[in-house]
C-alpha cells in the first residue's frame, strides 16, 4: 500500500488519497493519471492491468485500487 | 466560388434541416436548429456593436460551443475558444494578448469569469441563442466578408511563456476541408466520433465535414478516454464509422488489449495526428479491422491543422516509422538544408510549407510571426510566404517524407504540442526557484523538471498544476543541489536526460 501511496502522490500531492474516495467521480483523475498509473504499477508490482478492469470503481480510491492489485496478484 | 464557411452551413441546412449534426450522449442539434440559433447570436452580437473583433467562446465541450463559433462569424467577429479548464495564469496571459470585448459563456463556466482580470461583456449562450434574427445585419455584413478575413484564433504553447494565438481565416480553412475530405472520401453517411478539445483546431476535421455533407459528429464524454471497453461501446452503440484523434487516445484502447472483448464494429475510416504512432500498437489496430483504411495525417496548427497525408498501404515491421506521406493537392513541401537550398535525395532538412493553408500568423505579435512566416528563399521576385514548422524530416526511397526531429526543444505529448521551454519559465517565475530545466524522455513519454532552489518537489508540483494546463505539467519534478553545467556555461540538458533515464 505504502508503495502505491507513493505513486498516487508523485501525481497528485495535493490529494489526501488514504481518505479520497471520489478520485474519478470528482474528475481529480483524468486519462493522463489513469495511463500513468497502469504504467506505474506495472513497473512498481508487475501487474499488468486487463481492460476490463479499468473501470470507474477499480480507480475511484487508494483502497479499491490497492485490492485490485492484490486481486490480479493473487490470479 | 465559395468564399465563407458559413457557406457550407447554409447549404447543408436547406437540404436536410432535420437531420442531427452535432450532438453528445444527452442531445443533439439539427442542422435547422445551428443555423437558426448561429444567426441569433450572430443578430445579438451585431446589436451589441461588435464587428471585426474577438470573441471569447468560453464554455464547456457542448454542441452549443459550435454553435457559438458559427455564430459569432455570422457577426463578422472571429472566435477564440477557451477551456474551461485552463489555470487562471494561461487564461490571463491570453485576454492580455486579445483584449476582447466580449465573451459568451454557458450557466456554469460564467461564474468563473469574475476570477479573471477581464473588463469586457459576459454574455450567456441560453440567453442569446434565440434573439430575433436581424435579416438586414446579417445580409450586410455577409457582403462585406471576404475570404481572408479571420475566423478564429487558437493558441498554441510559446517557448517564451506566453501562449502564441495562430490566426485562421476562410480561405485557409476551406482549402483545408475540401482537400481533406477528398483525401479521407467522407460523406453524409459520415458519423464522426470527436474525441478532441474545442480549444484547439483538431475538432475542425470532423465538424467542417459535417457541415459540407450533412453528416453528424458525436462529442465523446471525455470521461471514456480512460476506460478503454466503455469506450468502444459508446463508438457501437452510436455506429460510429470515422475517427480523426491523437495517437494516445488510440493506442490506449489497443494497449489494454480491449480487441480481445469487443471491436469497433462501424469503425471504417481511422485517421490519427499529433504523435508518431507506435507500429506495434498500430499493428494491432490493423489487424482488429482489417477492411478499415488508416490515414496519417500531419501538420502543424499554423498550416490550418495539417498539411500532410499518408494513407497506410503496406505492413510496417516494428522498426519502420509510418510516413508523414505527401503534401495534400494545393500545398507544397519545401525540404529546406541549413543554407536554405534544398535537401537533396536522402538528405534531412526542415519542412516548409507553401499554400493557400499557410494561416495569417500570430495574433498581435508580428515578431515570432516573422520568424516563423517567411519569404520563400528559393524566390527572390515576388513576395511570397512559407511556413517554417521547425521539424526535421527527409525523403524515403519511396519518395514519402518522414518526420525525423524537432529543431528547438518543442515536443508532442498526447496530442499536445508543448513548449519545454514553455514550463521552465514557469518554474523560474518562482521566487524560491534558482534554476530550472525540462527534458522530455521520449521512451517512457514522460516529461521531466530538474530545478534548484528553495521549495519542496510537492509544493513545486501544486505551484505549477496552478500555471500550466495538465498536459504541460510535467511527470516528474526533481530538486537538485545544483544544476549541471556545459564547458560555455548553458545547463546541460543531455546530462539531465541522461541522470533521468540512468536512474
Amino acid at each position: 500500500m505504502e508503495a502505491l501511496l507513493n505513486i498516487l502522490e508523485e501525481l497528485h500531492p495535493e490529494v489526501d488519497f488514504e481518505t479520497c474516495t471520489t478520485l474519478i467521480d470528482d474528475k481529480i483523475l483524468d486519462s493522463f493519471d489513469i495511463v500513468t498509473l497502469v504504467s506505474e504499477i506495472d513497473a512498481e508490482f508487475d501487474v499488468a492491468i486487463p481492460a476490463e478492469e479499468l473501470v470507474p470503481e477499480n480507480f475511484n480510491s487508494a483502497a479499491a485500487l490497492y485490492e485490485l492489485i492484490q486481486k490480479l496478484l493473487d490470479e | 466560388m465559395q468564399r465563407n464557411v458559413l457557406e457550407y452551413l447554409e447549404h447543408t441546412a436547406a437540404r436536410v434541416p432535420d437531420k442531427v449534426a452535432f450532438a453528445n450522449e444527452q442531445m443533439g442539434l439539427t442542422f435547422r436548429e445551428v443555423q437558426d440559433q448561429a444567426r441569433s447570436v450572430g443578430s445579438f452580437l451585431h446589436a451589441e456593436g461588435l464587428y471585426r473583433q474577438p470573441v471569447v467562446v468560453f464554455m464547456k465541450k457542448h454542441p452549443t460551443t459550435l454553435v457559438s463559433f458559427f455564430g459569432t462569424i455570422y457577426a463578422g467577429c472571429y472566435y477564440v475558444p477557451l477551456d474551461d479548464e485552463m489555470p487562471r495564469h494561461r487564461v490571463e496571459l491570453i485576454l492580455k494578448t486579445l483584449n476582447p470585448a466580449a465573451m459568451i459563456c454557458d450557466e456554469t463556466t460564467v461564474a468563473l469569469v469574475g476570477e479573471f482580470a477581464y473588463t469586457g461583456k459576459t454574455y450567456i449562450y441560453s440567453q442569446i441563442c434565440e434573439t430575433p434574427v436581424d435579416e438586414a445585419a446579417l445580409e450586410t455584413i455577409r457582403d462585406r466578408q471576404i475570404d481572408t478575413d479571420p475566423i478564429y484564433i487558437v493558441f498554441t504553447s510559446g517557448s517564451t511563456g506566453v501562449p502564441k494565438g495562430v490566426t485562421a481565416c476562410h480561405r485557409s480553412v476551406l482549402d483545408y476541408v475540401e482537400n481533406l475530405c477528398d483525401v479521407l472520401k467522407f460523406n453524409e453517411d459520415s458519423i464522426f466520433g470527436n474525441q478532441t478539445p474545442l480549444y484547439f483546431d483538431a475538432y475542425l476535421k470532423e465538424v467542417m465535414p459535417t457541415l459540407k455533407y450533412g453528416a453528424t459528429t458525436i462529442l465523446i464524454p471525455k470521461q471514456l478516454f480512460m476506460f478503454p471497453i466503455k469506450l468502444v461501446e459508446f463508438l457501437n452503440e452510436k455506429k460510429i464509422n470515422t475517427v480523426c484523434w491523437v495517437v494516445s487516445a488510440l493506442t490506449m484502447i489497443s494497449a489494454f488489449k480491449t480487441f480481445d472483448k469487443v471491436i469497433p464494429e462501424h469503425l471504417h475510416t481511422v485517421a490519427f495526428a499529433s504523435e508518431v504512432f507506435p507500429i506495434k500498437q498500430f499493428n494491432l489496430w490493423r489487424a482488429a479491422l482489417p477492411n478499415a483504411r488508416f490515414i496519417n495525417l500531419y501538420g502543424p496548427t499554423e498550416t490550418t491543422g495539417i498539411c500532410c497525408y499518408y494513407e497506410v498501404d503496406r505492413e510496417f515491421g516494428l522498426d519502420e516509422v509510418l510516413p508523414v506521406g505527401r503534401p495534400f493537392c494545393n500545398t507544397e513541401i519545401l525540404l529546406l538544408d541549413e543554407n536554405d537550398k534544398l535537401a537533396g535525395p536522402g538528405e534531412q532538412g526542415e519542412i516548409c510549407v507553401r499554400g493557400t493553408r499557410l494561416t495569417l500568423g500570430y495574433y498581435r505579435n508580428p515578431e515570432v510571426t516573422s520568424r516563423a512566416f517567411v519569404q520563400n528563399p528559393l524566390n527572390d521576385l515576388y513576395p511570397e510566404l512559407i511556413y517554417r514548422t521547425g521539424d526535421i524530416g527527409k525523403y524515403n526511397e519511396r519518395g514519402e517524407l518522414v518526420f525525423l526531429s524537432r529543431k528547438d526543444f518543442q515536443i508532442k505529448h498526447m496530442g499536445h504540442r508543448i513548449e519545454l521551454g514553455e514550463i521552465e519559465v514557469i518554474a523560474n517565475m518562482h521566487d524560491d526557484v534558482k534554476s530550472a530545466c525540462c527534458i522530455f524522455d521520449g521512451e517512457k513519454k514522460k516529461i521531466v523538471l530538474y530545478y534548484v532552489g528553495d521549495i519542496e518537489g510537492k509544493d513545486m508540483t501544486v505551484y505549477i498544476k496552478g500555471k500550466l494546463p495538465r498536459y504541460m505539467v510535467p511527470h516528474v519534478i526533481r530538486q537538485l543541489d545544483t544544476m549541471p553545467l556545459t564547458p560555455n556555461g548553458k545547463i546541460d540538458r543531455n546530462l539531465l536526460k541522461q541522470m533521468y533515464v540512468n536512474k
